[in-house]
Order: C-alpha cells, then structure tokens, then sequence
C-alpha cells in the first residue's frame, strides 16, 4: 500500500469531526428518554396534536408552494430577462432573514394598522395565533426551497424537447403536461420534501405569529421552559420519528417508480 | 414550399437580417455555414420556436410568420435527435398523431411505411436511452415525418454520428425524401453530404445569407470572398470518371479504384497534397508539375495555391518547410497525392 501523505489524514480526521458532532447530540438525544417515556408522550393529546398540526401546516406550505413555484420556477428556468437575477435573489430572501424578523415582518402587513390586514380581515381571514398564520410563515420560509429546487430540475430538461413537441403539433399546455411535468415531477417531489422539511423546522418566525395553536416545535420550547430537558426530549424524539418516516416514504415511493421507468 | 421575406430576427448579441430564401415543393435544399452563421437560428425561427423581428414566412402561399410553431406544419429534427426520453420509440413516433386529425388508416400505413423504410420495426418497445446513435436518428426522423409536414428542418443531421455510417445514412435520407416528397430544408457544413443530397444551397455568414444558388454555382461560380474561401478551402472538383481514373478537364486523377458514377466529384485535403520542387519519386501515383500561384499565411500553416493547367490545387505545409523549399509565388513546383487521400462520390 502506498503511504498516505498527511494531507489525506486531515481531510479524514475533519470529516470524523463533524461526523461526532452531528451524531453525537442526537444519538443522546434520541436514547435519552426511556421506552415507557416514549410510551406516554405519544398517549398525550397535546404532543398529538401538536405533531399533527406540524406536519400538515408544513405540507399545507409545500402544497401551496407547488401550485404558485412550480410556474415561477418554470419561467425562471426557461426565459432570461432584464431583472432576473433581482427576483432570484428576492426568492433567496427569506433563506437569509433571521427567522424572528419573518415573524415580525408578517405582523407588520397583518395587523389593524395596515391596508393589507384590514382587507384580508373584512375577509374574515386571521393570521394572528391562528393556522393560517402558521401556514402563511411557514410558505414564507419553505418558497426559495421549492423554487430553487424545481427550477435546477426543468433547466435540466433540453428546451429542444419542447421545441420538438411544439413543432409536431402540441400546444405550450400540451407540451408541459405530456413533456416537462414528467420529465421534471421527481424534482418536483424532492422540492416538496426539502421545503416541508425546511417548514417543519421553522419555530422562531411561526412563536412570533402564533405561539398557539402550538405546533411541535413551539410545545418542545414549551415543554423545556416549564418542565426542563427530560421533559422536552420525547417529544423531540417522536418528531424526529415522524418526519424521517414521512421522508423515507416519500424517498421511497418515488425512487422505486424511477427504476421501474428506467 | 417555404419561402421568407426580408426576415429580420433580433436575438441578444446575435441577428440575422435580410433573409430571403424560396425553397420549391419537394425539394431537397442545403444550409451551409461556419459555425455562429446563424443556420439554426433561421431554421427555428422558420419553425416559429424563435420570435420574428420582422419579415414575413410563408409556407405553401400562406403567412404563417404570426402563427405559433404547432400551427406551421413543420417538423425539425435536431443534431442531438431530442427524442422524448420518458416514451418508447413507438410512442415517440405517434406522439404528433395526438394533436393531428389524421384518418387512422392512413395514419398506420404511413407509420408502417416508415418503420419499414428506416428498419424501426423491432425497436417499437425500446427507450430511447438503449438505442445507438444511428437508430436515434432514424426514430428522430421517423417521428418527424409521420405528421406529414410541409416542410423537415434537418440541423446537422450527420454531426453526431460515426463517420462509418455517414454514407448508408445519407443514402438512406435520399430514399426518405424520394418516398415521402416532403420539402427538406437541411443545415450542414459537410460538403460531401450537401453535393450528394441537395440540388440547391445556400452560404451563410454572420447573420445573412451570402449566396443561394445551384450545388455547382456554389462550388465553381461563388459570388463573394466569403463563398469562394468557405468552399474553397478543400480540393473539390467536378470530374468525370473513366474506368480507375477521374478527368478534371484534361487532367487524369488516378483513384486506384472503379467508381459507381460516371459523373461526380473528387475531394483532397490540403495537408494530404504533398510539395516539393523537384519531381518526386515515391508510391504516390498522383504527381503532376504546376505553378506557385499564391502563399496565404493561415496561422499555423501556409495555405500554398498551385495552378496545374486550369485547374488550382491547395495544399497546407508549416512555415518551416515553406522557408526550407523557397516557396514563392510565380515559381516550379510538384504537387503529388497518394490515390487514398482522394474522396469521391
């Protein structure tokens, strides 16, 4: 065997670094609280709804960021135009705000005070302490994720395919829903998984708009503040649980379906 | 029958201006041009997949400049073939069928017709991932040509393929054009694929059409600079072949072998013509005394134009040899071709 310069050595002894320091505190974390702990978090309505209330607004954000994304991402893939690179960056905007200043942020459009909270409440629409508040931060943050992932997967597409379709007869709406939907819904699929992924996470922003309905994040917080670490760890652990389930699932679904296609 | 008027396209850092080309029902026209001419470009913006400054289109008698690229009747086929890669080959070829009313009768003769024709038959169930180049092509073309079209866009058809099969396709897109007496408009840069196919052409550069005009016009008659140093860099001459030999006027070529045609064409790279200024013994079959009539300095090489009789042969040699066998222009010098560096067709 040749001998190993000690270049080869630091890369390795960095890589076992961050290898500890990721594995350590959530392998403790997750084997910290005891089976019948687990047993009885998982019994407690409020940890229930809580998890529930996470996993749905957070894929209520990604659904949203489908519907709306999906065309952005499209347009931004396809088209070059004066000012892109200013609304690329204006998507990559709520990435880099600190998450409380999002929380505020939407405050500041939602309340009596402005012209916008004072249509959307003649609307009977609520964002204070309410789902939709949840929802609304949790799009907010979730969006760049989406946009920026679907929009790598349609410039991956050749133009050329489009081209073809069109030139054989098929309209700009046939074309997308017969060429480019599947070529690009992978994508699509690992955009939905990385923004409710990011959603899910979200506490600082969603505290600010609504500390109830508490969703998982919020209760954790809660639960350390009131009762301590012992208390806050299990029902850290089941979402932890929940949402690698819900990944793997997905991960799953759509890998085998790709090797089927291949 | 495809025609455009002074068609204008703006496009970032790129324009083409002034186009004007008339292209006859059936025929088999070429597009010729250095790479950035600008041939894709008119042959998307004819498709109507690239927006028209301004300038009219018309296809058979009809203005189609404003109307969407589905609207046309013009299939394109890319360099890269561009087949659907998420359907098989069979779904690939009908997928136009879904957006025309074609009688299903004649629809499923024409598809068997041209499976027939480009031997697609037992592909049908195949993604395009496991096919050859050769086989893409064809399924591309097949694909294009079951919706009938007025007009087939072929950008550089032969490009991405092996050299080796070059000839079988080509020979194979002549067939396909005779059977289906669609108009085909093809852009290449390979001179051997334009005389063997097309009876008319056209040269572009920058942006505008330089000339247009018969395969011969082209190759002897070219109207600009331009013209005459785009085809003119290759020894390419029309002959007559007589038994192993082919006749430039006067001048016998031997080929060491018996070609097919009785009228066709010779070509010669330039750095397979070897110089020197005395006669040159060697297994060259081909050695013939002419005069230096030019020395173009080409970067690298020495472009060395010599006059043998009437007719003027090119040949590239370094700035070494040139200054070691006092190549000048007016002087005596020997150009000899071994019979294997001669293409005919």
């Amino acid at each position: 065997m040749t001998k190993r310069e000690p270049f080869f050595w630091i890369t390795i002894s960095c890589g076992l670094v961050i290898m500890a320091f990721i594995l350590l505190p959530l392998i403790e974390m997750m084997t910290a609280p005891s089976f019948s702990m687990l047993k009885e978090t998982i019994k407690d309505k409020d940890v229930l709804r809580s998890i529930w209330l996470s996993i749905y607004t957070a894929g209520l954000a990604a659904l949203i960021s489908f519907v709306f994304g999906t065309p952005l991402a499209y347009l931004l893939a396809r088209t070059s135009f004066r000012g892109k690179r200013l609304v690329e960056s204006i998507i990559d905007l709520p990435i880099v705000i600190p998450h409380p200043v999002v929380g505020i942020a939407i405050l500041g459009i939602a309340g009596k005070n402005h012209w916008f909270g004072q249509i959307i409440s003649e609307l009977g629409i609520r964002i204070m302490g309410s789902v939709t508040g949840i929802v609304v931060v949790l799009t907010f943050v979730g969006m760049p994720f989406y946009v920026n992932t679907v929009k790598n997967g349609f410039e991956a597409i050749s133009p050329r395919l489009e081209k073809v379709s069109r030139s054989l007869g098929a309209s700009m709406f046939s074309t997308f829903f017969r060429i480019t939907f599947p070529l690009a819904w992978r994508s699509m699929l690992v955009g939905i998984i990385m923004c409710s992924a990011r959603a899910i996470s979200e506490f600082g922003a969603v505290i600010i708009v609504a500390y109830h309905p508490m969703i998982a994040p919020v209760l954790i917080y809660e639960r350390f503040e009131a009762y301590g670490l012992k208390y806050s760890q299990p029902v850290a652990v089941w979402l932890v649980f929940i949402c690698l389930l819900l990944f793997l699932i997905l991960r799953v679904l759509t890998s085998s379906t790709g090797e089927k296609k291949a | 029958m495809i025609k455009t008027e002074n068609l204008k396209v703006n496009l970032p850092g790129f324009d083409l201006h002034n186009i004007n080309l008339s292209i006859e029902e059936g025929e088999f026209f070429v597009l010729m041009g250095p790479t950035g001419a600008g041939k894709t470009v008119l042959l998307e913006a004819m498709a109507g997949l690239i927006p028209v400054e301004s300038g009219r289109i018309i296809i058979e008698g009809k203005d189609v400049t404003k109307l969407p690229p589905e609207k046309r009747g013009i299939s394109i086929v890319y360099q890269d073939h561009a087949l659907f890669p998420h359907l098989t080959v069979m779904e690939n070829i009908r997928y136009g069928l879904h957006f025309h009313r074609i009688d299903e009768k004649e629809a499923d003769k024409r598809l068997n017709r041209l499976l027939h024709e480009l031997d697609l038959a037992h592909l049908e169930k195949r993604l395009p991932e496991n096919l050859s180049g050769g086989e893409l092509q064809r399924v591309a073309l097949a694909r294009a040509l079951m919706v009938n079209p007025s007009v087939l866009l072929l950008d550089e058809p032969f490009s991405a393929l092996d050299a080796r099969f070059r000839e079988g396709i080509r020979s194979g897109l002549k067939k396909l054009h005779q059977s289906s007496g669609v108009t085909f408009l093809m852009v290449t840069h390979d001179f051997a694929d334009a005389l063997s196919l097309a009876g008319r052409a056209a040269v572009m550069n920058d942006g505008m059409i330089e000339q247009t005009s018969s395969m011969d016009d082209i190759f002897q008659r070219p109207d600009s600079k331009f013209v005459a140093d785009f085809v003119g860099m290759k020894n390419l001459f029309s002959v007559k072949f007589d038994g192993t030999r082919a006749a430039i006027d006067d001048l016998k070529i031997e080929l060491g072998r018996t070609p097919v045609n009785s009228h066709g064409y010779i070509a010669i790279r330039p750095e397979d013509i070897v110089l020197s200024k005395e006669a040159f013994s060697s297994s060259m079959r081909n050695s013939f005394r002419g005069t230096v009539s030019g020395v173009f300095d080409r970067g690298f090489y020495y472009e060395i134009q010599v006059r043998v009789g009437e007719t003027i042969f090119k040949s590239l040699i370094t700035k070494r040899s040139l200054f070691e066998l006092g190549i000048q222009e007016g002087i005596d010098a020997f150009i000899s071709f071994k019979s294997t560096a001669i293409h005919n067709f």
